[in-house]
C-alpha cells in the first residue's frame, strides 16, 4: 500500500480499502450527533431486523422476547482518499443487543465508549463490554450544556476505568473535538499494537 | 429515528426477495465497499428490482455493505444475502475491509486512517 495512491487521476483505484471506527455508549450519550460533527453524508441508519426466519444473521434466539425486533445503527462516512474510506458505526441504543455489537466491532480498528456525566451509570454496561473484548478503546466524555462538570481523573475514578485506556473530554456537536477524539482512538490503536507486537502476542 | 415500521413490511417482503433465504453465500463485512461497472448496472436491469436498485447506487461511487442496506431501506441481513449474491454473479466487485492480520498492514493503515483524519 503506498501513500501516492490517492494522487491517482481517471481511472478508478483497484482496490478500495474500507475501516471502521465504533462509537458505542448509552441511549442518548450523543453518538449520532458525534458521527455527524465529521461525517460527509447526513448519518445514514441501517436496520437489523431480528426473527425466527433470520436466525444466523440475526440471532433471534439471543434476544429476550420473542417475535421481532428492529436494531437500529447509525453511521457516517469520510471519504480519505479514492482508495481509502472510513465508517463511523454508532451502536445500537439499546444495552440489550450485545450480539450487535459483536458484529459492529469486527475487524474495526477501534472504539470510542462515549459517557454522559449526568448519567454516569449508562456507561458501565459498555465499558465492561470493551474491557472483554481484543478491541483498543478509549472514554470520550461528552461534555453537554448544563452536565455537571468533573475532573477526567474524576470521570475515571468514578467509572473504575483502567490506567491504560485513554481519557479525553469533548464536545461532539464540535468537529474539531470529534476529529481530536477518532485521532485518539487511532492513536491509542497504534500504540497497542506496537505493544502486542513487541510482545509477540499474536492477535487475530 | 425512522417511523414507525409495520413488522410485516419488514418481515414478509425482504425475505420474499431473497426468496425467503436468510444465508449469504459469503459473508460480508458491514463496512466493505462494493463497486458496479456501468456494463453489470445494465445486466442488473434482468436481476430483479433490489439487485438493480443496489447496482444503481454502486456505480457512481463505492458503497460500503451498510449504505447500501440504508439507502434501500433494506434490512441488512436481506442486502447482505442480495450482496453477496451480486457479487457471486459478478454484478458488483467487493474491495476489502482493513486488514485484520499482520502487524506491518494493520499499522500501515492506522497511518493511513491518521493522516487522513489531521487533514479533516
Amino acid at each position: 500500500m503506498d501513500f501516492a495512491s490517492s494522487e491517482r487521476t481517471g481511472a478508478p483505484p483497484s482496490e478500495i480499502t474500507s475501516a471502521k471506527i465504533v462509537i458505542a455508549g448509552g441511549f442518548g450519550v450523543g453518538k449520532t450527533t458525534l458521527v455527524g460533527a465529521v461525517s460527509e453524508i447526513e448519518p445514514l441508519t441501517t436496520e437489523a431486523v431480528m426473527t425466527a426466519a433470520g436466525a444466523g444473521i440475526d440471532d433471534a434466539s439471543k434476544v429476550p422476547e420473542k417475535g421481532t425486533t428492529t436494531v437500529a445503527m447509525d453511521f457516517g462516512r469520510i471519504t480519505m482518499a479514492d482508495d481509502l474510506i472510513l465508517y463511523l458505526f454508532g451502536t445500537p441504543g439499546q444495552t440489550r443487543f450485545w450480539f450487535m455489537w459483536d458484529e459492529l466491532i469486527r475487524g474495526a480498528v477501534g472504539a470510542a465508549v462515549m459517557v454522559d456525566t449526568r448519567r454516569l451509570t449508562d456507561a458501565f454496561a459498555p465499558l465492561d463490554y470493551f474491557e472483554n473484548r481484543h478491541l483498543p478503546y478509549l472514554v470520550a466524555v461528552n461534555c453537554f450544556d448544563g452536565a455537571p462538570r468533573y475532573e477526567p481523573e474524576e470521570v475515571r475514578e468514578a467509572l473504575a476505568i483502567p490506567a491504560r485506556v485513554p481519557l479525553v473530554m469533548c464536545d461532539a456537536r464540535h468537529r474539531d473535538s470529534v476529529k481530536a477524539v477518532l485521532i485518539g482512538v487511532v492513536e491509542h490503536a497504534m500504540a497497542t499494537l506496537v505493544t502486542e507486537h513487541e510482545q509477540g502476542v499474536v492477535v487475530g | 429515528m425512522t417511523e414507525p415500521h409495520d413488522p410485516r413490511g419488514n418481515l414478509v417482503r425482504p425475505y420474499a426477495v431473497t426468496r425467503g433465504r436468510t444465508e449469504p453465500i459469503r459473508d460480508i463485512p458491514i463496512e466493505a465497499v462494493l463497486v458496479a461497472s456501468s456494463a453489470a448496472v445494465q445486466e442488473a436491469r434482468f436481476a430483479g428490482h433490489d439487485k438493480y436498485r443496489i447496482a444503481v447506487l454502486c456505480e457512481p461511487k463505492a458503497q460500503s455493505l451498510a449504505e447500501l442496506a440504508a439507502l434501500t431501506r433494506l434490512p441488512l441481513g436481506v442486502a447482505r444475502v442480495l450482496v453477496a449474491d451480486m457479487v457471486a454473479d459478478g454484478l458488483l466487485s467487493l474491495h476489502s475491509a482493513a486488514p485484520r492480520k499482520g502487524f506491518s498492514e494493520r499499522m500501515d493503515l492506522l497511518g493511513r486512517v491518521l493522516s487522513g483524519l489531521r487533514k479533516l
